[in-house]
């Protein structure tokens, strides 16, 4: 034992890490032994179990790489990015399965809600949906994206040890107290921005981690320009920090309970709420999928990215813009007019660089379109940046206020969010993991680009059920609630309007569905091809063909 | 002009080069937008403003709104009535900035799955909100809204109720000491106890400037202590109520600024 931890064998990193773990344990022990809720207590000891979980893999893994060198610079970091594919697709396949359940319990009320399991009520399992969806399934295929850019394109290896890892289980950790929190309860009321003050503090610490492996990484590359997707990685990464750090500055009310008291308060909470809100769109769920597009798209069709300047101009004026956008969120409100007025017409512009970003990632099929046809994964690519562009108009248009007056407070807003979410995160992150996968397994293909064809079929058909339906429920509620009859009377009355939707609702979730099952299959796929696997017939052919002969 | 052009996007080798001075380009751009949109609405006198009525929640309405907030009542329901003649037919005159003043965070919401509850305060009975939160089907048929039946006979903790007004007063919500510490009696006093009512009442009504701002009575129609239904209900009975729209004038030119 003495041998084993000898000096020159003990990681600085893993010794660093190990002590934040330390921390973390007593910290919980302490929270769990004077909590004053039991959702805290039960939040400690999740704590405390993950902290002596990473005690116990630390130790761990210290024996196994004892004989072995350890963060060799000659070999990139793969498992993290392994580990990443793994998340992504389970977190997906969780977050569309609660996506799901909520849209069926609006649809069929009487069979979805139970009432004396208040924790499987909409209002709870709503933020389990987004955060899910939003932070576990596209918070992890960020990560495990970026990480594999950044060393690809600087040409070295993850810099911090064991650092990276400690970003990924303690984003994931963040994710299970965050998910496990709507459930008993626990919620700030922000949206996207739900989990409370020890939560926060933790994303704080795993997010600055990462921040600092990231940096690192790019300061240690062997290139001399930073690339393209780097920028806009790096914009995600320190804008999200800004964002989380403002929104959720809060009092807790014990050091030992799980309320918190946001310092914010009515109209002032709204804006920064919605600041934050429509800069995660921006940052979190564009900016970081974008890094996804300048890296994979090319990658895959081994083409340049189109445009050099466009790239500048489209990445500047991107991340300038949307910051003022939040305001759109709040249009005849009590927010000041000028306020909405600066929101409106940012947004407006918005969609310049926007489509600027599009045009970027379509032009760079250039001379190669004909890929669409032959490779299914570039079609899921190109189609994720078409919907992106769909997305992206349709959010200024909603944004103008007299349009807004519609379209706020209805179904739109969700069928809108869904093109993005559903057409342009999804399919860029799946087009991005049945990259890597087949990638960093180094198998020469696919397990079966066939189910690559039906998963893009089926979700596909899916989103365009997703998005009309929602159109269709959301401007006729719209309609209907501004509706007067001939006597100058409201002619529907609230009720009349929520019935009105059941079909649109049944359609809704018959897309939802499919989206759902389309990701199956995707998820089988990537196994096999993780494992090595090559599908039957292919076997047979390649048996049965007789050895090529070199010609003559 | 294509060589100044070039010798413009030559100068972003900059950024592209050095790491931190990408980071700090980076974060002065987004810096711009957000401090220009949020700051003055920390010194604007009609963000700011206090209107006449209004005052912090009873800590029984203080209870309702935490359960509010933990069931996700807000995922579905607004508390922001826009000035639109549809809106305002249907659910009361627009909703002020003043009013939601203490709502640590806001409660406007985005989505309106089930109407706007900015008013709902004494539009329908208690028994109405009762049954409603335990079956909404039973009184409105085609209702999509989850049932809330484990509300009702639970009682309310309120074991932290005096740490989160002592935070909120922190804060800058008017809740002086003897309020807070008279909180739990007072929760008690106004689901319909045994209790001194008058006293209850008097430090809300004088920051609201008038009289009979609380509403004090059995909420849930139950004896024992006050349950987690008689919170969230004396929460929406009183949502909207507190300022007076008969003598508020929108066209005052104090309402103007």
């Amino acid at each position: 034992m003495a041998a084993a931890f000898s000096r020159e064998r003990v990681d600085g990193s893993a010794v660093a890490v190990g002590m934040v773990m330390l921390i973390v344990l007593v910290l919980a022990l302490a929270g769990a032994a004077n909590a004053v809720d039991p959702a805290f207590r039960t939040h400690s000891f999740m704590f405390a179990i993950a902290a002596t979980l990473g005690l116990g893999g630390l130790l761990t893994w210290h024996e196994l790489s004892e004989r072995q060198p350890r963060f060799d610079r000659t070999y990139y970091e793969e498992g993290i990015v392994k580990a990443g594919i793994a998340a992504t697709m389970f977190w997906g396949i969780a977050g569309f399965v609660v996506g799901l359940i909520i849209a069926l319990q609006l649809t069929f009320p009487n069979l979805f809600y139970f009432p004396e399991l208040g924790w499987t009520n909409f209002g709870r399992l709503r933020p389990l949906h987004t955060s899910a969806v939003i932070f576990a399934f596209g918070g992890n295929a960020l990560i495990a994206t970026s990480f594999y850019v950044v060393q690809r394109t600087c040409r070295t290896r993850l810099v911090g040890g064991i650092w990276p890892w400690f970003v990924f289980w303690g984003y994931n950790l963040f994710i299970v107290i965050a998910a496990t929190g709507y459930l008993m309860g626990v919620t700030q009321s922000k949206e996207y921005a739900e989990p409370e003050w020890y939560a926060d503090i933790w994303l704080t610490i795993v997010w600055v981690t990462y921040l600092a492996v990231f940096v690192g990484t790019i300061l240690r590359r062997k290139e001399p320009h930073i690339y393209v997707a780097n920028w806009f990685y790096l914009a995600f990464i320190v804008t999200i920090a800004l964002l989380h750090l403002v929104n959720n500055l809060s009092i807790p009310v014990s050091f030992a309970g799980s309320k918190s008291i946001s310092v914010f308060s009515g109209v002032q909470s709204a804006l920064i709420q919605w600041w934050y809100g429509h800069n995660a769109v921006g940052f979190f769920l564009t900016a970081g999928f974008l890094a996804i597009m300048y890296y994979f798209i090319p990658k895959r069709i081994d083409r340049p990215v189109w445009s050099y300047r466009l790239s500048i101009v489209h990445f500047w004026s991107l991340i300038f813009i949307y910051i003022w956008a939040g305001p759109h969120h709040l249009h005849y409100t009590a927010l000041p007019q000028w306020a909405q007025t600066l929101g409106m017409t940012f947004s407006i512009m918005l969609w310049m660089p926007s489509w600027g970003g599009m045009i970027n990632g379509l032009m760079t099929l250039s001379g190669a379109w004909d890929k669409l046809r032959t490779d299914p994964v570039v079609r899921m690519l190109v189609v994720s940046v078409a919907f992106y562009g769909m997305a992206t108009f349709e959010g200024p248009v909603m944004s103008v206020r007299e349009v807004n007056a519609l379209s706020h407070y209805t179904d739109w807003g969700i069928g809108h969010v869904h093109s993005g979410a559903l057409g342009w995160v999804g399919f860029v992150t799946f087009g991005a993991l049945y990259c890597m996968t087949q990638w960093v397994w180094k198998r020469n293909r696919l397990y079966s680009n066939a189910l690559v064809e039906w998963h893009f079929w089926i979700a596909t058909i899916g989103i365009v059920l997703y998005i009309t339906s929602m159109w269709v429920s959301g401007i006729m509620e719209g309609l209907m609630w501004r509706a007067y009859n001939q006597f100058g009377f409201l002619e529907y009355s609230f009720i009349e309007t929520v019935s009105a939707k059941h079909i649109s609702y049944i359609i809704r979730a018959l897309g939802g569905g499919l989206y759902l099952t389309g990701a199956l299959i995707m998820v089988y796929n990537l196994v096999r091809t993780a494992r090595g696997d090559v599908p039957a017939e292919e076997r047979r052919k390649l048996r049965a063909s007789p050895a090529v002969q070199p010609a003559e | 002009m294509a060589t100044r052009q070039s010798k413009l996007f030559n100068k972003h080798k900059l950024f592209e080069k050095h790491t931190f001075i990408l980071l700090i380009g980076i974060l002065v751009v987004v810096a711009i937008g957000g401090l220009i949109e949020i700051v003055p609405l920390f010194y604007l006198k009609n963000t700011i403003e206090k209107v006449e009525g209004m005052r912090p929640y009873t800590p029984l309405e203080l209870a309702g709104q935490n359960i509010y907030v933990r069931e996700g009542c807000n995922v579905c329901h607004s508390q922001m009535i826009r000035p639109l003649r549809d809106e305002v037919e249907r659910y009361g005159h627009y909703s002020l900035a003043a009013e939601s003043m203490y709502d640590h965070p806001f409660q406007w919401g985005s989505k309106r799955t089930g109407p706007d509850l900015a008013r709902v305060g004494g539009k329908y009975s208690d028994d109405w909100h009762k049954d409603h939160l335990i079956n909404p089907r039973a009184l409105v048929p085609e209702s999509i809204m989850p049932p809330y039946a484990f509300l009702a006979g639970r009682p309310v903790d309120l074991s932290t109720i005096q740490d989160q007004m002592r935070t909120l007063q922190f804060e800058g919500v008017p809740y002086t000491t003897p309020m807070i510490d008279s909180a739990l009696d007072d929760a008690a006093a106004q689901a319909g106890g045994d209790y001194d009512i008058d006293a209850m009442r008097k430090p809300y009504d004088v920051i609201a400037g008038r009289a009979g701002s609380v509403p004090v009575r059995n909420f849930d129609g139950e004896t024992g202590e006050p349950t987690e239904l008689d919170a969230l209900i004396a929460y929406l009975q009183m949502l909207g109520t507190l300022v007076d729209f008969k003598t508020y004038e929108a066209d005052d030119l104090s309402n103007q600024r």
